[in-house]
């Protein structure tokens, strides 16, 4: 599937972010992630305002010491999954 | 020495056995427990922050019908207080629109949908109740909010040939996620499986639809498809390994590892009346009873697989091989597989299996039905 980088990442409908014993997590229908690291960087961005473009520029800024190509493919690749895995929606 | 208990993540709060339903697969015990030893508003609202403060991230109301709780509002709005995700498991029923505004206020997180078939006859059969159209309407009212949808198909044999209607439903009605849950053959399940287990014909049609189904759907509908265990070559993890992940509460606050345990003998469940949570969950014989893997038996104790399944199920190895610590009877290494497929064999008997276009022929228009009463 093919992700605009224009496209505003949200959660979607039943899903939020949670904390518990000091771990955030997204919860979600049924389910819950634990959300550590470039994860949680990436799903505190999903907000309805930050662009693809934007969270990817972002996490390359934090993440300076790693190849910039693979960060964005990596957010991509993940931003997806969530989509499939119906915590994401992509507004245009 | 048993692994130490890392945190229930979830909480399964049977709120009441009372249900406008009957449904004759009906997942709770045969004797079920009256209005009078339900838990009040107060100690259900502890059970909650004790819940999160173990660690607890989900709270999935059910029952019997939780709608049924004059108090749900309120229940709902202090489980969300506390922190907990709250999902409420419901047939749709004694609600309104009302009613579901004030649910959604008060905090609701996600709305489970069951439904017993596609088409009304069936549906209202299988449940006793007519109930079919007031779900439509239901799905209707929900769509108008933003909040977590999963719509629920419970499948068998007599509603498994209507799921293309049922797939018209969640394309009209686009939820998050459907879940095409088979019967699992306990409490009144058990006692009409012979009605309800579907042929290899019909699960084999069943998979393939589904399979294009979450093609279709990607990205807008999870798809999730719940095997009748007995034909599976392994067993389900069941409940996630025994006191590994979930707690159940019943309505009247015993705490149980699984809701189908009481048919396990001389396992003594913890009342939350009388104890916290964490104590229950970390030191009840009924939690400590299988958790971990001291009490496996080959070919378990040795199976690369243990760490996965956990051996599956103790119910169902107690209900088929009447020992609650054997490996479930459904797995394919099971010294007692050899009962699942006589049964499987009884029921894919080439006069009798039908197809997928046809229904099974050797099924009374209208079996004897078990249905489960509604608790004083």
């Amino acid at each position: 599937m093919s992700l605009d980088l224009n496209s505003r990442p949200r959660f979607a409908a039943g899903c939020r972010m949670g904390e518990n014993n000091n771990q955030r997590v997204l919860l979600m229908p049924e389910r819950a992630l634990r959300l550590n690291g470039p994860s949680l960087e990436i799903v505190s961005r999903c907000d309805g305002q930050h662009t693809v473009a934007q969270i990817v520029g972002e996490l390359q800024l934090i993440y300076s010491k790693a190849e910039p190509r693979k960060v964005e493919q990596d957010i991509l690749g993940y931003l997806v999954l969530l989509q499939k895995e119906r915590a994401l929606d992509f507004d245009p | 020495m048993p692994t130490t208990a890392p945190n229930p993540l979830a909480l399964v709060a049977e709120l009441t056995h009372r249900c406008p339903l009957h449904c004759v697969y009906c997942s709770n015990p045969l004797e079920l427990q009256s209005r009078a030893n339900e838990l009040s508003t107060e100690t259900w609202s502890r059970v909650f922050k004790e819940a999160s403060e173990a660690g607890a991230l989900q709270a999935d109301f059910t029952g019997g019908e939780p709608l049924a709780r004059p108090d749900i509002v309120e229940l709902v709005r202090n489980a969300r207080g506390v922190g907990l995700y709250v999902s409420l498991i419901t047939s749709g029923l004694p609600l309104d629109e009302g009613k579901l505004d004030l649910l959604i206020r008060a905090g609701l997180d996600h709305f489970q949908l069951s439904f017993q078939g596609a088409r009304e006859e069936t549906a209202n059969e299988i449940s006793g109740t007519k109930s079919h159209q007031h779900k439509l309407r239901v799905l209707e009212w929900i769509k108008r909010y933003r909040i977590g949808l999963t719509l629920n198909f419970v499948i068998h044999r007599r509603n498994i040939d209507e799921l293309e209607d049922m797939l018209a439903i969640v394309y009209n009605s686009g939820p998050g996620s459907v879940e095409f849950a088979s019967v699992q053959y306990y409490g009144w399940a058990f006692a009409n499986r012979e009605n309800l287990l579907p042929t290899r014909r019909q699960l084999d049609y069943c998979v393939a639809r589904l399979n294009r189904a979450e093609d279709e759907l990607r990205g807008k509908t999870r798809v999730v498809f719940v095997v009748p265990d007995y034909y599976a070559k392994y067993p389900k993890p069941c409940v996630g390994g025994w006191g590994r992940k979930l707690m159940l509460i019943t309505p009247s606050g015993d705490a149980l590892p699984c809701h189908a345990a009481p048919v396990i003998p001389g396992l003594k469940f913890e009342n939350v009346k009388n104890r916290s949570l964490r104590e229950i969950w970390e030191h009840s014989e009924a939690f400590e009873r299988f958790r971990g893997e001291d009490w496996m038996q080959d070919p378990c104790r040795s199976c690369e697989r243990r760490t996965r399944d956990f051996g599956g199920c103790r119910c169902q190895a107690m209900l088929l091989a009447a020992d609650p610590a054997a490996t479930d009877p459904v797995c394919s290494l099971a010294p007692k597989r050899p009962k699942i497929d006589a049964i499987l064999a009884k029921t894919n008997e080439s006069q009798h299996a039908g197809s997928a276009a046809t229904p099974p022929t050797n099924l009374p228009a209208k079996p004897d039905w078990l249905y489960r009463p509604n608790p004083a």
